[in-house]
C-alpha cells in the first residue's frame, strides 16, 4: 500500500515537474508578424506612438486636445510619410515603466517618447534609431544666488528625483567636486518640483528638457531662474521600434534623416513646392522627382515631400515645439546640424 | 476490504496528493519565474551587495557615501527605519498613558479633548497625516533667509530645525553659509514630519488599548485600594496599572510592529528609510525580487524579535495561577 503511494507521489512530481518547460524565447511581438509593421499601420490606417504623460515641448495636448511636440511631430511625420497625412496618428500617454512593454507587445508601432538610448534597454527587446534630440543633465536653481555652473553651488540643498540615471549623477557630480550638496529625495515628480519652488531646495536636479519645460510652464516669471549643465555628458534621447522588423526600423530611420537631409538642403515647408523644380539632384532623390527612393522603403515616392510639406525640417520642428519659437527656448546646442558644430549628422540620400 | 476502500489510506493518499500539488505549484512558479527572468536577460543573485550604491541617501544616523556598497546602503536604512520606530513608539506611549488618563478623568472637557483626539486621529488615514504634516512643516514656516529665532543658535526655517550640538569643543553652533546653515544639528521637515505623524498617529491607538486595560480592572479593586488608605495616585501606581498591563501587552505588541511597518510609508514624504533605500536599489539595478525578499526577510526579523521580546515580558508580568 505505501509503495502505491510512492508512486502516484511520483506520477504527481513528475507531472509537475514537467510542466514548466520554458517556451522559446521570442521577442518579436505578434508571432507570424514579422516585418508587418507597415501593413498593419497601412490596415489600421494609423500610426499608434507613445507619449509622455505631460511634457510640453515633447508630448502634450494643447487646450483643444491635438497633441504637439518635437516626439509628437516624430511621429506625425511617419505617419505622413506611410499614410499621407500627418494627422493619421493616435498618441497613447504611458509612464516611464510601461513605455518599453507597450512597444514590445506591440500596443504601440513606435515609441518616441524621451527615452534614452542605452545598451540593456537596446539589447532587451527593442530597436534604436537616431537621437532625435540630445539631452543632458542639468540643475535648475534661483538667478538671484548668481550661480551658473556646479561649483557655485557648494553646499546647496538640491532636490532629486529618485527612480533614474539622475540620482546617480547628483551623487557623482557632489562627491567628484566635492560640492557637499544635500539631497532631499522624493518618490515623485510634482513633490519633487513643488519642494524646488517652495524653497525647500535651493536647486532641482533633472534632464535639462525638463527644466526648461517646468521653467517656462510652472514658474512664475521664468528670468527668476537659470539652467546649467551638470556634467558634460549627453544624453541621446531616440524613437525605438521593436525588435525584428527591419523595414519598418528602416522607415523609422530614414524618415528622421530626411527632416535632418532636409535642413541641410535648405528645404521647408514653405518652399518644399519650389524646390520640386530644383535641378540639385540632392533635392530631385529627396523629394522623389527622381523615383526609386521611396520604392525601396516599401512607401510611395512622395513620402518625403509630404513629410517636409506637412510637418517640416527638423530646424523647423526643433523651433517651433521647444526652440527660440517655442516657450522653452532651449539653445539648438548639440542638436545643431554637424554642419554648424551639432550631432545631427545627415546621412547620404543615395 | 478493497485497499482504496481503506479509511487510513485515503488520508494519506489526500494528504499527499495535495502536498504535491503544492510543491507542483511551487516548481511551476519558480520555473516561470526563472524563465521569464531569463528571456528578459535578468540575472539573479545577491552580487549585487558587494557593488557600489552609487546613490545619495539624505540623512542618516549612520554615516553613508554613494561610494559604500548597496549592502551599507540598506544596513543606512535599516539604522534610520530602526532609529525612527523607537523614537516613535516611546513617545507615542508616553503621549498614549497620558491620553488614557485624560479620557479617564472626570471632568468633560479633559474627557471631550482626549476623545475628539482619538477619534480625529483614528480615523484619517496616516498617509494623509503625513503629507499634512509635510505640508505644514515646508509651506507653513519662514523661508531660509527670514528663519524663526526664539533662542540663540536655535533656528526654524522651511528647512527643518537647526540647533546648537554638543561637540568635543563645547556647543556647535549652526552658522549660515551662502545656502544653508552649516554645523550644528538639523532636524530635516522630511524627519519631523515622520517623527510628528506617526507618533501622535500611533498615540490616538495605544491611548485606547491603555484605556482599555484600565478599564478592565474591576472598579472593587480601585475602591478597596482607596479604602485601605492608598493614595488615589496611589491606587492608580500600586494597584491599577499592574493589573492593567497584563491586559495591555499583547495588543500594544501588535501597536509597536504597526509602528515599525508604517514607517515605510517614509516614502511620501522622502524620510530614507529601509523601504525607501530598497526601492532605490531596485531601480537601479533591476533586482526587484532580490530587493523584495531583503525587504521582507529584515521586516519578519525585526517583528519576531519584537514579538518575542514583549511575549517574554508578558508571560513574566502575567498573573501566576499555581
Amino acid at each position: 500500500m505505501r509503495r502505491r503511494g510512492l508512486a502516484i507521489i511520483g506520477v504527481v512530481g513528475a507531472l509537475a515537474a514537467c510542466s514548466p518547460a520554458p517556451k522559446p524565447v521570442n521577442d518579436a511581438a505578434p508571432a507570424g508578424k514579422a516585418g508587418s509593421t507597415l501593413a498593419t499601420v497601412q490596415k489600421h490606417g494609423y500610426v499608434s506612438c507613445g507619449a509622455s504623460q505631460a511634457n510640453a515641448g515633447f508630448s502634450l495636448p494643447d487646450d483643444k486636445g491635438y497633441w504637439r511636440g518635437l516626439d509628437i511631430d516624430m511621429c506625425r511625420a511617419v505617419a505622413a510619410a506611410v499614410l499621407g497625412d500627418q494627422d493619421k496618428a493616435r498618441f497613447v500617454p504611458l509612464t516611464g515603466q510601461q513605455r518599453l512593454t507597450a512597444l514590445q507587445t506591440g500596443e504601440i508601432d513606435l515609441l518616441p517618447r524621451t527615452t534614452t538610448w542605452t545598451m540593456a534597454r537596446d539589447a532587451n527587446g527593442v530597436n534604436f534609431t537616431f537621437p532625435n534630440y540630445y539631452d543632458y543633465t542639468g540643475f535648475m536653481v534661483r538667478a538671484a544666488t548668481g550661480a551658473t555652473k556646479p561649483a557655485d553651488i557648494k553646499g546647496a540643498s538640491v532636490c532629486v528625483q529618485t527612480g533614474s540615471i539622475t540620482e546617480v549623477i547628483f551623487a557623482d557630480v557632489s562627491w567628484r567636486q566635492k560640492l557637499d550638496l544635500k539631497p532631499v529625495i522624493f518618490d515623485n515628480v510634482s513633490a519633487t518640483r513643488q519642494a524646488f519652488f517652495s524653497g525647500r531646495c535651493d536647486a532641482l536636479i533633472t534632464d535639462a528638457s525638463s527644466l526648461y519645460s517646468v521653467r517656462a510652464t510652472q514658474s512664475k516669471n521664468p528670468d527668476d531662474y537659470v539652467i546649467f549643465a551638470a556634467n558634460d555628458e549627453a544624453n541621446p534621447l531616440t524613437p525605438a521600434v521593436r525588435h525584428g522588423d527591419d523595414q519598418w526600423f528602416d522607415i523609422v530611420k530614414w524618415v528622421f534623416q530626411a527632416q535632418i537631409t532636409a535642413e541641410y538642403l535648405g528645404i521647408t515647408r514653405d518652399n518644399v513646392d519650389e524646390m520640386l523644380k530644383s535641378e540639385d539632384p540632392a533635392i530631385r532623390r529627396l523629394l522623389g522627382v527622381e523615383p526609386g527612393y521611396g520604392k525601396a522603403l516599401g512607401l510611395r515616392e512622395d513620402w518625403a515631400y509630404q513629410i517636409i510639406k506637412q510637418v517640416g525640417n527638423y530646424g523647423e520642428v526643433y523651433d517651433r515645439n521647444v526652440g527660440k519659437d517655442s516657450k522653452l527656448k532651449i539653445d539648438r546646442g548639440l542638436n545643431r546640424l554637424q554642419r554648424d558644430g551639432g550631432l545631427m549628422v545627415p546621412l547620404p540620400f543615395s | 476490504m478493497v485497499w482504496w476502500r481503506d479509511q487510513k489510506f485515503r488520508a494519506i493518499a489526500l494528504q499527499l496528493l495535495a502536498a504535491s500539488a503544492f510543491i507542483g505549484l511551487i516548481l511551476w512558479l519558480t520555473g516561470n519565474t526563472a524563465a521569464n527572468l531569463a528571456k528578459r536577460g535578468l540575472t539573479v543573485g545577491f552580487d549585487f551587495l558587494g557593488r557600489a550604491a552609487r546613490f545619495p541617501i539624505s540623512e542618516s544616523i549612520l554615516s553613508y557615501s554613494p561610494t559604500d556598497h548597496f549592502w551599507w546602503a540598506y544596513t543606512v536604512g535599516l539604522g534610520n527605519t530602526l532609529f525612527i520606530t523607537v523614537i516613535v513608539a516611546l513617545t507615542a506611549t508616553v503621549l498614549g498613558l497620558m491620553l488614557a488618563i485624560l479620557r479617564r478623568e472626570d471632568n468633560p472637557l479633559a474627557q471631550g479633548a482626549g476623545t475628539t483626539y482619538v477619534e480625529f486621529f483614528r480615523n484619517t488615514p496616516l498617509v494623509v497625516q503625513l503629507l499634512f504634516w509635510y505640508a505644514l512643516v515646508t509651506v507653513g514656516l519662514p523661508s531660509i533667509d527670514a528663519p524663526l529665532n526664539p533662542l540663540p543658535g536655535v533656528y526654524l526655517t522651511e528647512r527643518g530645525l537647526y540647533l546648537p550640538a554638543i561637540s568635543l569643543n563645547g556647543l556647535d553652533m549652526p552658522v549660515r553659509a551662502k545656502f544653508n546653515f552649516e554645523g550644528g544639528l538639523n532636524l530635516s521637515p522630511e524627519f519631523v514630519a515622520m517623527y510628528l505623524g506617526l507618533s501622535l498617529y500611533a498615540a490616538a491607538f495605544i491611548g485606547e488599548i491603555i484605556r482599555g486595560g484600565l478599564e478592565a480592572v474591576s472598579k472593587g479593586q480601585t475602591e478597596a485600594a482607596l479604602a485601605l488608605g492608598l493614595a488615589p495616585k496611589q491606587a492608580l501606581n500600586l494597584v491599577l496599572i499592574p493589573q492593567a498591563l497584563r491586559i495591555i501587552i499583547p495588543p500594544m505588541t501588535s501597536q509597536y510592529i504597526n509602528i515599525l511597518k508604517n514607517s515605510t510609508l517614509a516614502l511620501v514624504v522622502g524620510y530614507p528609510d529601509i523601504s525607501f533605500v530598497t526601492a532605490t536599489t531596485i531601480n537601479q539595478t533591476g533586482q526587484a525580487l532580490e530587493g523584495i525578499f531583503i525587504l521582507m526577510l529584515v521586516f519578519f526579523t525585526i517583528s519576531i524579535v519584537t514579538s518575542v521580546a514583549m511575549n517574554i515580558y508578558n508571560s513574566r508580568v502575567a498573573l501566576k495561577v499555581r
